[in-house]
């Protein structure tokens, strides 16, 4: 099961904070992100690139937004 | 993957949008908007508030159409772009405090982010101030979300409804604007007020500023334009995307400006700005934290309120209410210096910025 970070209904930059805390905890594998938001999508996409990690899952369900992201 | 499909989120689509920002808003200086403003939000909320008479500066009373068009422009691309979502209920009191320390702080310096650019691509270097102060400001914003500090979690509403309001009232004062008209003589219609002289006397013709707004909140919801953004991602976490978007918006309206004989380089004797320099410092940097503590800057809670963000419009709601606090208690500042109050105001702004950014965090991120 890989780390998950619920990021939904959270304002700027809490998105991203929240998903570079993990990674830093993490260093490499898997870590799972939801946010309810494309604003809050693009900038973790953009922030996960910029530490060197892969985005390989991209679901977009009614209500939020599921990101995978992998290292 | 790349996963971001929509080409004003990448970094050429900021780029791209600040500049356009950048020509326009000079052009509408041009046009009629007052000088170093052809868009300020806080001014021309500020300028709202008094043509709702809720404060009687009759100097700076005009129904802005530039921020009905934000507002209404955002809210047609988030439809068209299946983005509005109406959501809410994140601390939305302390946003409404915050939008009005925000302007308060604002009104010290006299201008929002927006304008603290074009003021300085106008040639205005007391603006330098203000900028340093809005980056401290911010700075300070960012040490408190290290610490945890979060306004807590939105939710979105189930009815579509529930993000219409702030569009709607967008969309009445237009009506008011357009119907209405000053009695002869008189600075008063029937229902707005309308500045006779000042700067709220000097605008673009209404359907250009209108227009201008409206393209500008297109461009701006769908690229994230965000002036605060821009220098908390670049402190928080070295990230220069929205950057490169202020970047852009400030040489794009220097190079406008330099065309159009705009640029008068000087501390002294700028347009509607003063030289006590601590106090634009201060001024800003309260704005500053207030934009960091609440997400975004002025400019990006009118484009967020406009996708159905209601905490957004609360912040929004807030600043209105603000200005007329700011001018109705002597807090507004003026080109003759700051008001007889602004101390006591910024400091009690920072004291209760300083208490919400201390008590408001989550202890497990």
């Amino acid at each position: 099961m890989p780390e998950v970070v619920d990021a939904r209904g959270l304002s700027c930059p809490e998105p991203v904070l929240r998903t570079l805390k993990a990674i830093k905890a993490l260093g490499q594998g898997e870590l799972e992100i939801w946010v309810d938001n494309p604003t809050a999508k693009e900038n973790v996409i953009r922030a996960a690139k910029t530490s060197g990690w892969n985005v390989v899952e991209i679901k977009e369900l009614p209500d939020s937004i599921k990101l995978v992201i992998k290292k | 993957m790349n996963g971001i499909s929509n080409f004003l989120a990448t970094r050429w689509g900021i780029i791209l949008v600040g500049a356009i920002i950048g020509i326009l808003a000079p052009i509408l200086q041009k046009l009629g908007n007052p000088p170093n403003m052809g868009i300020c939000v806080a001014c021309m909320e500020r300028d709202i508030a008094g043509a709702l008479g809720f404060h009687r500066a009759e100097v700076v009373q005009y129904m802005r159409p530039e921020i009905i068009g934000f507002v209404l422009g955002s809210f047609i691309s988030a439809l068209l772009f299946k983005e509005y979502r109406p959501r809410g209920g994140s601390a939305p009191f302390i946003r409404f405090i915050l939008g009005m320390f925000a302007m308060i702080g604002a009104l010290t310096f006299l201008g929002c982010p927006w304008r603290s650019i074009l003021r300085l691509a106008g040639g205005d270097l007391n603006a330098i101030f203000g900028l340093l102060g809005l980056v401290f400001g911010i700075f300070i914003g960012t040490i408190f979300f290290r610490m945890g500090y979060s306004l807590g979690r939105s939710q979105g509403f189930p009815y579509k409804a529930a993000g219409l309001g702030f569009p709607f009232l967008m969309l009445v004062c237009l009506v008011l604007l357009l119907i209405d008209s000053p009695l002869p003589g008189t600075n008063k219609g029937e229902f707005l007020f309308f500045s006779i002289k000042g700067p709220g006397s000097q605008h673009a013709p209404i359907f250009i500023s209108l227009l201008a707004g409206l393209f500008i909140g297109i461009l701006a919801q769908r690229s994230r334009f965000c002036t605060m953004g821009a220098f908390r991602d670049v402190i928080l976490f070295r990230q220069f995307h929205l950057f490169l978007g202020v970047a852009s918006f400030f040489i794009a309206a220097l190079i406008t400006n330099l065309i159009l004989g705009q640029f008068n380089p000087g501390f002294e004797n700028q347009p509607i700005a003063h030289t006590m320099q601590l106090w634009n410092f201060l001024g800003m940097a309260l704005a500053g934290l207030c934009f960091a503590l609440a997400g975004g800057c002025p400019g990006r809670q009118l484009f967020l309120s406009g996708e159905g963000d209601g905490d957004a419009a609360i912040f929004a709601t807030g600043m209105i209410v603000g200005a007329a606090v700011a001018h109705n208690f002597g807090l507004a500042a003026s080109p003759k210096g700051i008001g007889p109050h602004t101390p006591e105001a910024i400091l009690l702004g920072f004291i209760v910025c300083i208490v919400i950014g201390l008590t408001m965090r989550v202890k497990k991120a």
